[in-house]
């Protein structure tokens, strides 16, 4: 038998069958144990395949060996395999990170519960990253929504309780119009298999059901990707999430379903539907601009760290979507990047925020008075994580917006007020970051006599794995740059 | 009457507004589930209805019957898996709904939102 083939349907079926077993566990730490490790063997054969796709593997997978179109297909290109790193990165780091950080936070009984939750929305977020097949993207979509609305409501906060439940309504509205849409096209076409789709869609003689699906999907994903002005279950799920669970779906919930909408638009929709670039562009694009310039500018005048770097995700959703509403390679290839950096920078934000709150009475911004002094590498990381979403050359997040601006510039006058919103964006970011960095460096202690001591020794470790990552990535970007520019290519392949 | 002739889609169209209008004027928390259910099911309706062929029965083979005409089960399939999710969902936001009652009282998103704002 040969491992490697396997790999595909080995990414999802390791996480599933190791969920019970966690939730049998007794014991804590050995339930935090064999999460930690599941998730780092998920991480080892995400690692494998992105090797592979690398050297010009293309992973595919008959589930039960049917062929598709009939049976359910797994496939890992570039896209998924980039994804995939960032999902199951995020998980492990999250997970080495939780072993001091949760027992703040959740009661000792429940942790064996919390974990294998946990690993259930890690196998539902590769699902989706691994499946070829429509449906099955709803059915991983709603295992992932499910276990982390379960994880997000772990937190100690009641005001976590309402946020929850407003993230499942909208969570599960945005769902269901998913599933209208894949409905819709079923009907039109027969099929649920993408790439099958993709070329029965050309045949199809009336458009209006197809059109009427493309409106569902995207309506639906956006929800889902928390994209202005369809974000406003993020600020509080985030806030009131525990610490190790907001940096885990920082980095990689809302991507997901930003992945699944890129990969279904450019593969069934771009090419085959009239004028529908021009749509997909004078849709995302505004949506975009005010994304990046109104929730910067709700981050700058934000009072609680987390809902801070909460409202800065949603800015940087925009630049996602501002990339990939340009429908060009480099501006495709300037999005997946940022997919990536983001979940780099912002995981390590809120890694450095766990570290944070093991020390300090609250998550305001006066709480952080001068405590730099006595917590120096927990805000040397802080900084340097800050530096990187705003993009400071050197770290990660500088090459995700030099590729976008350059990408914006081929548009001529246009481009040119994008990259001046970008600018702007950015600007915004150096602000909300510097008050972090005033109150922490430049004010005095709130409480001189018991300064807080510095996090714990592994949390501190993974912390600052993650942000130096930012800064590997910054200054040898080679790899996410060869992933994203031929998903990228392959995305636009479908368009001569 | 072309337009009667959906009228399948048309109840479709009725009922998911119909959930949709619930969640979101609603104020009581448990009605806004039951509104997300009744939006739920109208999905559950389109599927339904899009595997029906005119005299089509179970997808069975039976003796003696050569050229039988059957309705799809693909789209029924599906739907039993999204019925699932539904029902899971549904369990998931009650059991919140219980907390959220346990830790403030009350159910009514004004009084929530009212009690958060007085600390």
């Amino acid at each position: 038998m040969n491992l490697n083939e396997h790999l595909a349907a080995l990414q999802i079926v390791v996480p599933l069958l190791a969920v019970p077993l966690i939730a049998l566990l007794q014991l804590r730490r050995m339930a935090w144990l064999v999460a930690t490790l599941t998730s780092l063997m998920a991480f080892a054969i995400a690692v494998a395949m992105t090797v592979g796709v690398l050297n010009g593997q293309d992973y595919q997978y008959f589930m039960g060996n049917w062929q598709p179109p009939y049976g359910i297909e797994l496939r890992v290109d570039a896209l998924s395999a980039l994804l995939l790193l960032v999902i199951t990165a995020a998980s492990s780091a999250a997970l080495l990170a939780s072993y001091h950080s949760l027992d703040t936070q959740i009661e000792p009984r429940r942790h064996a519960l919390f974990y294998a939750a946990w690993i259930l929305a890690l196998a539902g977020l590769s699902g989706i990253a691994v499946t070829a097949d429509a449906f099955n993207v709803f059915v991983f979509m709603e295992i992932s929504s499910l276990a982390s609305y379960v994880l997000m409501a772990g937190g100690p906060d009641r005001r976590g309780l309402p946020a929850v439940f407003k993230y499942l309504i909208l969570g599960t509205i945005g769902a269901t119009f998913y599933l209208i849409g894949v409905g819709l096209i079923y009907m039109m076409t027969g099929t649920l298999n993408l790439e099958d789709m993709a070329q029965r869609v050309t045949q199809v003689a009336d458009q209006k059901p197809v059109l009427a699906a493309a409106g569902f999907i995207t309506v639906g994903l956006a929800l889902k990707a928390a994209m202005f002005p369809l974000h406003l279950w993020l600020p509080n799920a985030y806030t009131y999430a525990p610490h190790v669970v907001t940096a885990f779906l920082a980095a990689c919930a809302t991507k997901v379903s930003l992945y699944v909408l890129l990969r279904f638009d450019f593969l069934v929709f771009q090419d085959n539907l009239v004028s529908h670039p021009l749509r997909f562009a004078s849709l995302l694009m505004p949506m975009a601009i005010f994304a990046i310039l109104i929730a910067s500018a709700v981050a700058m005048f934000e009072k609680n760290i987390k809902r801070l770097l909460a409202w800065s995700s949603v800015a940087q959703i925009g630049y996602i979507t501002l990339g990939a509403s340009l429908v060009t390679v480099s501006g495709l290839t300037a999005s997946v990047l940022h997919i990536f950096n983001h979940a780099l920078a912002k995981g390590s934000l809120f890694l450095a925020v766990a570290c944070l709150a093991m020390r300090l009475p609250g998550l305001q911004l006066r709480d952080l008075a001068g405590c730099a002094r006595s917590m120096p590498w927990t805000f040397a990381a802080l900084v340097l994580g800050g530096l990187s979403l705003i993009g400071v050359p050197g770290t990660a997040g500088f090459i995700s917006k030099w590729y976008l601006i350059s990408a914006l510039l081929t548009l001529g006058a246009a481009g040119v007020a994008l990259v001046a919103v970008i600018v702007i964006g950015s600007l915004m970011a150096v602000v909300y970051i510097w008050r972090i960095v005033e109150q922490a460096y430049f004010q005095a202690p709130s409480n001189p006599a018991a300064p807080a001591a510095e996090a714990p020794l592994t949390l501190l470790v993974v912390t600052w794995v993650a942000v130096l990552a930012n800064v590997y990535f910054g200054l040898q970007p080679a790899l996410p740059l060869a992933l994203s520019s031929s998903a990228a290519a392959a995305l636009m392949g479908a368009t001569p | 009457m072309e337009l009667l002739g959906y009228y399948n889609y048309w109840v479709f169209a009725v009922v998911l507004c119909l959930g949709l209008y619930t969640v979101i004027t609603r104020n009581n928390l448990i009605k806004k589930l039951l509104g997300l259910s009744i939006f739920q099911s109208a999905v559950f309706l389109l599927y339904i209805t899009m595997d029906k062929v005119d005299g089509g029965t179970a997808p069975i083979i039976q003796k003696g019957v050569s050229d039988p005409i059957f309705s799809n089960p693909l789209p029924q399939v599906l739907i039993l898996t999204a019925i699932v999710v539904g029902v899971s969902t549904t369990a998931l936001g009650l059991a919140i709904v219980v907390r959220i009652k346990e830790s403030y009282g009350s159910i009514e998103e004004d009084d929530i939102l009212a009690r958060d704002s007085e600390l």
